[in-house]
């Protein structure tokens, strides 16, 4: 049963009036991993999530969560999956305890409320009603109320929004600690920088389609680059002939290197730089090497205007 | 932030769900001025003010007579139509209705959990509202008949306007059922024959009022508790109409985010 993906799409559409905000969308998220799901504003993120949540229905296509369909077997999946929304959603008179408590008393087993609000660092607010409490912690609360249930997959609907770095990492190493547990976890997210960190698997949605899938390294492909500083003026034209072709070599500014390597980084480039600085007898400092970023692979594929 | 605990998904059984949903909805009840004010506060100042002062004349018989089933309908009023309608409208503004949709409390279980929390709230009305008027020199008539008439008229009347409360809540803006609601409360304040006499009015205007559900939850609160009449068909009938319809509206249009 664990061969059956968290989520499986094929081709979704759905519309609002006349706007189209999934045209034709399919993906596959698999169990046990973090998958993100990136896109800019109203590519359709939400509304792909909302309806594997079963709140809304697709206008075609069809939608398998954990194999189950929301719409039919809602009843089902709600005690298996933890979702938390975009915003709200709380009570705004409740305090955060007394809201979390009652979150627990509809689950069979779930985690203690107030182990879980320590944890996340909610301790000191637990009597402080929802609307009080400060933007972080309200997002914390609603992350605590999807997962105390201890679901086996979990929709986080840009989880880290609005928040400070602090919460930022105290969400992501939350995230990496649930799916060490097991738990499946789908994100949506912007942020290019948390979906390289968290996602075993992104998919890029842009204007209700998908454009591109994969792991990070997949994505990101094999082009490479190799930094490092040393003396300037240095004369790198050994250094290119040692180097696969198609390598191009830069120093700017000066004393600082920059190699670009169309095949990537691999340890025979790394040994021949370093072999090649010993020839010179320059010590290279700061040496790294980058792949493409996400951010790079986004930007191409969803364009770099600005969207209203 | 490691060793979490492997999934080990599973609903609670419903009756815990409800009854944990239902405590919830009473801790913020309890923790909000305006919502006490409303449903304890107001009734509790009419019954005192109206019973000892000659503001009104109010018939034969014992002012207290007169005011307590009155103040009685009142609570109702309050409590399963202001109250609930007010709430609910800013929980499904708030996505409060929507997030719970995603939890293993179905709808159904909402319900009842909204509605053991209307009954709980209106006990607690009811028992403050008669032991305060018997203090005041009430002495309605009691007998098999008046006590479970008075249930009756107290429950169908509940139900009425619970149906009217969540077909408000249901369908438009938070901030209009806030006025709306309000509104209500003191147009029925006025016309529900809480207060004034039904007697008083224009005799053409009365079969309207009487058709209205605080005006029949008045008369048969009246009826029973003051005079000793039997059960009152008449009122309870137009009691259960309303709760039909209402909550048969509210069924088919509400909106739940």
């Amino acid at each position: 049963m664990n061969d059956v993906p968290a989520v499986e799409i094929t081709g979704l559409v759905k519309s609002y009036g006349r706007t189209r905000a999934v045209r034709g969308l399919s993906m596959r998220a698999s169990r046990g991993q973090v998958t993100a799901v990136l896109g800019p504003n109203g590519a359709g993120k939400t509304t792909t999530v909302e309806i594997c949540e079963g709140y809304l229905r697709p206008d075609e296509g069809t939608v398998r969560v954990l194999g189950l369909d929301p719409q039919r077997d809602g009843r089902a999946l709600r005690s298996r999956v933890g979702v938390m929304p975009q915003s709200g959603g709380i009570p705004s008179m409740a305090r955060a305890s007394d809201y979390l408590k009652v979150m627990a008393s509809f689950y069979a087993s779930p985690l203690d409320p107030a182990k879980l609000m320590d944890r996340l660092g909610l301790t000191e607010s637990a009597r402080t009603a929802y609307r009080r409490l400060s933007g972080g912690q309200q997002q914390r609360l609603s992350l605590a109320a999807a997962i105390i249930g201890r679901p086996e997959l979990v929709f986080l609907d840009e989880p880290t929004a609005g928040l400070d770095p602090q919460a930022r990492h105290a969400t992501w190493d939350l995230i990496t600690g649930l799916r060490a547990s097991g738990t499946t976890i789908i994100l949506t997210t912007h942020y290019l920088e948390e979906a390289e960190r968290l996602a075993d698997y992104v998919a890029i949605v842009d204007q209700g389609r998908l454009v591109a899938e994969g792991t990070t390294a997949e994505l990101t492909g094999s082009h490479g680059q190799l930094r490092f500083a040393a003396d300037p003026a240095l004369d790198t034209a050994g250094l290119l002939a040692a180097l696969p072709p198609d390598s191009v070599t830069k120093e700017s500014p000066a004393g600082h290197y920059l190699i670009e390597l169309p095949g990537g980084v691999d340890p025979q480039v790394i040994a021949t730089v370093t072999a090649w600085c010993a020839e010179q007898g320059v010590l290279a400092r700061n040496l790294r090497f980058d792949g493409k970023t996400l951010e790079d692979v986004f930007l191409e594929l969803t364009g770099r205007d600005l969207r209203s | 932030m490691t060793d979490w605990p492997a999934p080990a998904p599973g609903a609670a059984p419903l009756p815990k769900m409800i009854a944990a949903q239902a405590g919830l909805e009473l801790k913020i009840l309890f923790r909000n001025g305006e919502q006490l004010l409303l449903t304890l506060i107001i009734p509790m100042l009419l019954l005192v003010v109206f019973s000892s002062e000659s503001l009104i004349s109010v018939g034969r018989g014992a002012r207290i007579g007169f005011i307590a089933p009155g103040i009685l309908a009142l609570a109702v009023l309050s409590t399963s139509f202001t109250s609930l309608a007010i709430g609910t409208a800013f929980e499904r503004r708030y996505g409060v209705l929507k997030r719970l949709g995603a939890t293993p409390l179905s709808r159904a279980g909402l319900i009842a959990a909204k509605a053991a929390l209307v009954l709980a709230v209106e006990a607690g009305q009811v028992v403050l509202i008669v032991a305060v008027s018997l203090l005041l020199g009430w002495h309605p008539v009691v007998s098999v008949t008046s006590v479970f008439s008075a249930l009756a008229v107290l429950i169908a009347g509940s139900a009425a306007f619970c149906g009217l409360a969540m077909l408000l809540a249901g369908t438009i803006r938070a901030e209009a059922v806030l006025a709306a609601a309000n509104l209500a409360y003191l147009v029925l304040l006025g016309i529900g024959g809480v207060l004034f006499p039904l007697a008083k009015f224009p005799p053409a205007a009365r079969p309207v009022l009487l058709a209205l559900p605080s005006g029949a939850m008045s008369d048969g609160l009246r009826a029973v508790l003051r005079y000793g009449a039997g059960v009152p068909g008449k009122d309870l009938l137009v009691l259960a109409a309303w709760a039909v319809v209402a909550i048969g509206l509210a069924a088919r249009t509400f909106r739940w985010d």
